[in-house]
C-alpha cells in the first residue's frame, strides 16, 4: 500500500515538477533552505523576525511600495552605497523572486 | 498563621527559594539561544547547564552584561527588551521593553546604571540596575524622519558611557555622574557609518570601526578636548571591498604586547596595528571575512570566526609570529567565542549543529560539547569586572 502511494506520489511529482519549475517555484527542500538563510543570515542585519536591525524591517507593510521584481533585483544585486550585499552567488533569480513574494505575503514571526 | 505561610510556600516554591542554588557565580555564564528567545545558565567548571530560562523575546541579536556582584545578567534583545536574570535562581527578575529595536548595552563603573543602545528609536537610554527604572533618555541626532541608530556603546571610567551614531557619523560621550543631569559631549564628522566600537581595558581609548570607509576613529578619553582622530586610514589601499554578509564586531580588545588586532571590513584579513604609533604594521590573510577577532586573555593567541558564507571554521593565530597555527572545522553557523576567565578554554557556539563546543586553547582540541538550541552569544560572568563590557 505504502509503495503504491509512493509510486503515485512520484508520478504526481513528475507531472507537476516541470510546471512548478517554469513558475519559478523552488522545491520544498530548497524553500526550507531559503527560509533558513532568510531568518539566520539575512537576519544578521534585518533581524531573525525580520523586524529590522541595522537593515530595514522586511515586513509586508515596509515592502508594500516595491514590486516583487524590484525586491528580487535588490536581493540579487544589493544596494550600492548601503551595507546590503548582492546575494546572487547563493541563489538564482527565480529563488530571489520567490523569496520576495513570500516576504510581501508576510512570513509571520 | 504558620500553616498559612507554609501553604503559600508550597504553592509558590520560588518564593521559598527552593529552586535557587547557594554557590559562587564566578564560574558561571550565559549562552543565548537566539531562535527560541531563551538562555542557558552554564557552569564552566563542570561543562553543564544549571538553568534554562525562557521568555526573553527576540534574541536574534543579543548581548549580556553583569552586575558587579556577578549574580544578575542584563540581557539586551533585538526587540528592545532589557531583561534582568538571576543566575542563582535561573529566573527573570524583571523584563521591560525599553525601545523598539536595540543592539547592546553597558553597565556603569559603579554598577548602578545600565545603558542601552537603540536603533529604534535611535538613541541611548539609561536605567537603574536595581529596578530597571528609566534614569535618562538621550535621543540621537535626527536623521531623515527618525533619529540616528546608535552602536558601539561602552562604559568608561567616571560614570561615563561612549557610543557612536551610525547614520550621522558621530561619537558621543555621556557623563552620568549626576544621574539627574546627564552631560553629553558630541564629536561630529568622525567618519562614514561607524558600525561598532570598543574601549581599551584601561578605559582610555575608544575606537569606532567604520563601514563606510577604510579606517577607524580614535578618541583619547584622557584628553577628549583633543577630539577624534583617524587611524588606519585607507587600510584597503583603494582595493575593491568584497560584499559584507555579516558586520564585524569589535568586542573587547584583541591585544598582544604592543599590537592590537582588528577585523578588516570586506576583506579576508585580520589587521595588525602598532599601539604606540597607531599605524598598520601587518595584514594576516585568513579563511574569510572576520567577525570576531579575540585574544586569549594572556594575549598569546588570537581566535577568529568568519562571516557567511565562510562561517564554518575558526582559525587560531600565533600573536607573536602572526602565523595561523590551527584551522578548526567547527561547523556552519559558528557565531561567537568566549574564553574562560584565565583562558585555558574557549567556548564556541555553532548554530547549525545546535551545540556549544569547548576547546582546550593550548592544543586546540575539543574537550566537551553542550547541547543548545541555535546558540549565538556566550557571556561569562568575569565580564562584570571588565571596563567596556
Amino acid at each position: 500500500m505504502a509503495s503504491i502511494r509512493l509510486i503515485l506520489l512520484s508520478f504526481l511529482v513528475l507531472l507537476t515538477g516541470p510546471t512548478l519549475a517554469s513558475a519559478g517555484e523552488p522545491t520544498p527542500a530548497r524553500q526550507a533552505e531559503l527560509l533558513y538563510l532568510l531568518r539566520h543570515d539575512c537576519g544578521s542585519c534585518h533581524g531573525m523576525r525580520l523586524a529590522g536591525g541595522l537593515g530595514p524591517a522586511l515586513t509586508p507593510e515596509q515592502l508594500r511600495p516595491y514590486t516583487s521584481e524590484q525586491l528580487g533585483a535588490t536581493i540579487m544585486h544589493g544596494r550600492p552605497g548601503t551595507p546590503m550585499p548582492p546575494w546572487r552567488h547563493f541563489l538564482t533569480q527565480d529563488e530571489a523572486l520567490w523569496l520576495a513574494r513570500r516576504l510581501k505575503q508576510g512570513l509571520g514571526r | 498563621m504558620k500553616s498559612w505561610i507554609l501553604a503559600l510556600l508550597l504553592l509558590f516554591p520560588a518564593l521559598a527559594g527552593a529552586d535557587c542554588q547557594i554557590r559562587g557565580t564566578g564560574d558561571l555564564g550565559v549562552i543565548i539561544e537566539r531562535a527560541s528567545g531563551s538562555l542557558q545558565v552554564v557552569d564552566t567548571s563542570h561543562h553543564e547547564a544549571i538553568f534554562h530560562v525562557a521568555g526573553l523575546g527576540d534574541l536574534s541579536h543579543a548581548s549580556v552584561v553583569y552586575s558587579r556582584d556577578e549574580r544578575y545578567a542584563y540581557v539586551f534583545g533585538r526587540d528592545g527588551g532589557l531583561t534582568k536574570v538571576d543566575l542563582l535562581c535561573g529566573r527573570i527578575v524583571k523584563r521591560i521593553l525599553q525601545g523598539g529595536n536595540s543592539i547592546g548595552g553597558a553597565i556603569s563603573q559603579n554598577g548602578r546604571l545600565v545603558a542601552v543602545s537603540n536603533y529604534e528609536p535611535g538613541g541611548v537610554k539609561v536605567f537603574s540596575t536595581d529596578d530597571l527604572s528609566l534614569v535618562a533618555d538621550i535621543p540621537a541626532t535626527p536623521f531623515k524622519d527618525k533619529h540616528s541608530k546608535t552602536v558601539g556603546l561602552v562604559d568608561a571610567p567616571g560614570e561615563r558611557f561612549v557610543f557612536s551614531l551610525y547614520d550621522t557619523g558621530e561619537i558621543w560621550l555621556l557623563e552620568m555622574k549626576d544621574p539627574a543631569h546627564p552631560k553629553v559631549t558630541k564629536f561630529t564628522g568622525i567618519g562614514r557609518l561607524p558600525y561598532d566600537g570598543l574601549i581599551t581595558p584601561d578605559g582610555r581609548y575608544y575606537i569606532a570601526g567604520l563601514f563606510g570607509e577604510d579606517g577607524l576613529a580614535l578618541l583619547d578619553l584622557w584628553q577628549p578636548e583633543k577630539g577624534v582622530r583617524r587611524i588606519l586610514d585607507h587600510y584597503g589601499k583603494g582595493e575593491q571591498k568584497l560584499p559584507v554578509y555579516k558586520m564585524p564586531h569589535l568586542e573587547g580588545w584583541a591585544i598582544a604586547g604592543n599590537r592590537a588586532f582588528f577585523p578588516a571590513v570586506g576583506r579576508h584579513e585580520v589587521l595588525v596595528m602598532d599601539m604606540e604609533s597607531w599605524k598598520l604594521v601587518g595584514r594576516i590573510p585568513v579563511h574569510g571575512q572576520p567577525v570576531f577577532v579575540m585574544a586569549r586573555p594572556d594575549g598569546r593567541q588570537l581566535w577568529v570566526n568568519f562571516a557567511f558564507p565562510n562561517n564554518d571554521k575558526v582559525q587560531v593565530i600565533d600573536s607573536e609570529n602572526l602565523k595561523i597555527i590551527k584551522t578548526l572545522d567547527t561547523g556552519k553557523g559558528t557565531l561567537h567565542m568566549e574564553f574562560t576567565p584565565r583562558g585555558e578554554e574557549v567556548w564556541i557556539s555553532v548554530r547549525d549543529r545546535d551545540q556549544v563546543q569547548v576547546y582546550d586553547t593550548d592544543n586546540q582540541t575539543l574537550k566537551a560539547t553542550l547541547p543548545a538550541k541555535k546558540p549565538s552569544g556566550i557571556f561569562f560572568t568575569n565580564r562584570a569586572h571588565r571596563t567596556g563590557l
